[in-house]
């Protein structure tokens, strides 16, 4: 077991220690183990296929590890709960695709993604209060989509969808929230944008960022994990990590 | 002031349609009773039955569409629901018969006496009483229904292999309600009803009364839908059908958002196989047939899947068609079937309804556009000077 790590737990939000899952045979993940601090923003950068997407499957209940440690708030095992319980305790994920619901208004969208009671009966006879209202402008105006409120999500731009997801998010009001490649598809202007709000978030949440984009990672300014073929391969500031030689010869360099 | 609110908590054109379903309610029976065989408005009865008949598919359709336009579960295993509720019908009408039977026996049916069985059995008993009897068609296929989805959506069973083992559930019923050992008439089913409520089951009267109660269920269920996918929870269900794994980590229990669906189309289905019995006099294994449920998709998308009025209008075309075809070409009648399936999957895949209600939806973007247009053009010479 990794000492560092297991030290860090009780006053973690998020810690995976020795985590490994295969697909057919294939190490998806190896042994990978780090540690997110409450209200830390953390950057997670890597080649296609070092296990980004699979990282974020495990911590929100999608797939299972075949071992490893995987908490929430230093106490919470999050490899005994599924993907509906781990989203009540308050962790959000954006996915790599965007995934709105398309045949809903912005509107709508947002409703559907408030922190409410989310049972059938409390669903059925549910009404929109004055306070929910406040709360869906307050996000839209969050992600710059007040314009659009009335329109279907299948209509929105790529770049409209992405931060759409991003204020389902907010909705849900987690404690941490998993953003898998949020700048995908946007244009340099969107891509800064989407930097200062993810900083404007992550004042009040915990928030893990996945991308390839390297002038956005820089933008956010914040700790960089560089994961490859399942594992850890470096860990540090920007700087530190973009001239470790491990990593140039694994994923910058090629 | 209670118009504008049904209509925006329900939608205009399903006020429209229930409003139309329930004068249909007054009318039919009342052209019927009240005006001579001779006179150019009378309704005849077996047009009030034929409908009548035709209302109740029209009803399994749209418990169809709940769960199938609504959130994706294209069950083919509908018809044993209805079935299922046209047995529990058939059980009460069996016991009204009473000692007129060919037998004579007071309280065994004419099947009992024939299979030589002393007693009742004790799923038998109740089913003299009417309310006993509609309480159970509801009752019965609403729990198959919660059984099979509890299982089914808990080990997140999707697409074909979930409509698959909604056929394997049908096939399985009607091979059970074959056996005669079942207690439920076995090949020949339940037949040879007398009356209903005390009322004779063929006269004028009872069959526009069923008509009446055939339409003013539809318009219930219409509203009830209606309502349900208007609600919170049904914009919820449209999220599991086109997105579910997005519910599931907003943190909405899928199994249950679907279980509640599937449940209520069930009993949906339940009413409208016992007020379907009634009508046409008699209820046996056939109605479990895999093909029938089959028929149902059909109608459903004929009409427009997710549109809720849709399957309505389909399933009063598809049928009505049927009876005219079959009288002139029984043989092709599935050909045409199957031909028609084809053609409105490529031609009309929204349906008749979904596609009159892209027509309009799009004429108003195009009108929106035009008027945002002069808007703009009448703005700039103000702007120029
Ligand atoms: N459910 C699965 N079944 C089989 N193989 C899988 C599954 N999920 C992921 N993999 C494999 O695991 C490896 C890691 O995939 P993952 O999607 O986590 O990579 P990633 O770091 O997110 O890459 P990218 O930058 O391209 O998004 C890939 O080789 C992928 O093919
Ligand atoms: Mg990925």
């Amino acid at each position: 077991m990794n000492t560092f790590v297991s030290n860090a737990k009780p006053t973690s939000i998020l810690y995976l220690d020795g985590v490994s899952v295969s697909f057919d045979g294939f190490k998806a993940l190896n042994s990978l183990s780090f540690v997110i601090e409450p209200g830390e923003l953390r950057a997670i950068i890597g080649p296609n296929g070092a296990g980004k997407t699979t990282m974020m499957d495990i911590i929100t209940g999608k797939t299972r590890p075949d071992a490893g440690e995987v908490f929430f708030k230093g106490t919470i095992d999050l490899t005994q709960k599924d993907e509906t319980e781990i989203a009540q305790l308050g962790i959000g994920r954006k996915f790599q695709k965007p995934t709105v619901f398309e045949s809903h208004t912005v509107w709508d969208n947002l409703e559907l993604a408030l922190n409410r009671n989310r049972g059938v009966f409390s669903t059925l006879f549910y009404r929109l209060t004055a306070e929910d209202k406040t709360r869906i402008e307050d996000i839209l105006s969050t992600v710059r989509l007040v314009g659009r409120k009335d329109d279907y999500a299948a209509h929105l731009s790529h770049g409209q969808k992405q931060w759409l997801e991003i204020g389902m998010l907010l909705a849900q009001e987690p404690e941490l929230l998993l953003v898998d490649e949020p700048v995908a598809g946007m244009t340099d202007a969107e891509t800064a944008e989407t930097a200062t709000l993810l900083k404007e978030i992550a004042k009040t949440r915990s928030v893990v960022v996945v991308e390839h984009d390297m002038g956005f990672i820089r933008d956010l300014g914040v700790k960089v994990t560089c994961l490859a073929e399942g594992s850890v391969l470096a860990e540090g500031s920007i700087d530190f990590v973009s001239a470790h030689q491990k990593v140039i010869e694994n994923y910058l360099g090629r | 002031m209670i118009t504008s609110f049904l209509a925006k908590a329900l939608g205009r054109n399903i006020v429209i349609a229930a409003a139309i379903l329930l004068a249909l309610a007054a009318l039919v029976p009342a052209l019927n009773l009240l005006t001579a065989p001779d006179h150019a408005l009378h309704v005849p009865t077996y047009v009030v039955s034929l409908f009548g008949k035709y209302l109740t598919y029209a009803l399994l359709a749209l418990a169809l569409d709940l769960v199938w336009g609504f959130c994706g579960i294209l069950s083919l295993g509908h018809a044993a629901f209805f079935a299922l509720g046209g047995y529990a019908m058939g059980m009460y009408l069996m016991r009204q018969i009473g000692a007129r039977g060919s037998y004579g026996n007071p309280l065994l049916p004419d099947f009992m006496v024939f299979l030589n069985w002393k007693e009742l059995p004790w799923f038998w008993h109740g089913f003299d009483k009417f309310w006993f009897a509609a309480l159970m068609a509801v009752l019965v296929p609403g729990l198959l229904a919660f059984v099979f989805g509890w299982f089914a959506f808990r080990s997140r069973v999707n697409g074909v292999y979930l409509s698959i083992i909604t056929q394997a559930m049908t096939f399985a019923l009607l091979l059970a309600f074959f056996r005669n050992d079942m207690g439920f008439g076995g090949n020949n089913g339940l037949t040879d009803f007398k009356d209903i409520l005390g009322f004779n089951i063929q006269s004028n009267g009872t069959r526009s009364a069923l008509f009446a109660a055939s339409a003013i269920a539809l318009a219930l269920s219409l509203v009830i839908t209606s309502g349900i996918v208007r609600s919170k929870y049904g914009k919820i269900l449209i999220g599991v059908r086109d997105a579910e794994s997005r519910t599931r980590f907003l943190g909405y229990r899928v199994e249950h958002m679907k279980l509640f669906a599937f449940v209520v189309s069930a009993m949906m289905a339940g009413v409208a196989g016992a007020l379907y019995v009634p009508q046409v006099g008699i209820i046996n294994p056939g109605e479990f047939e895999p093909a029938n449920s089959i028929e149902v998709v059909i109608w459903t998308a004929v009409g427009g899947r997710g549109t809720l009025i849709g399957p309505i209008v389909g399933a009063i075309v598809v049928n009505g068609g049927k009876s005219i075809f079959t009288a002139a070409f029984p043989e092709f009648w599935l050909f045409a079937l199957g031909g028609l399936f084809v053609l409105v999957t490529l031609f009309l895949p929204k349906g008749i309804v979904g596609t009159a209600r892209q027509f309009v939806e799009r004429r108003k973007e195009y009108r929106k556009a035009r008027e945002a247009e002069a808007a703009a053009f009448a703005a700039e010479p103000q702007a120029a000077e």
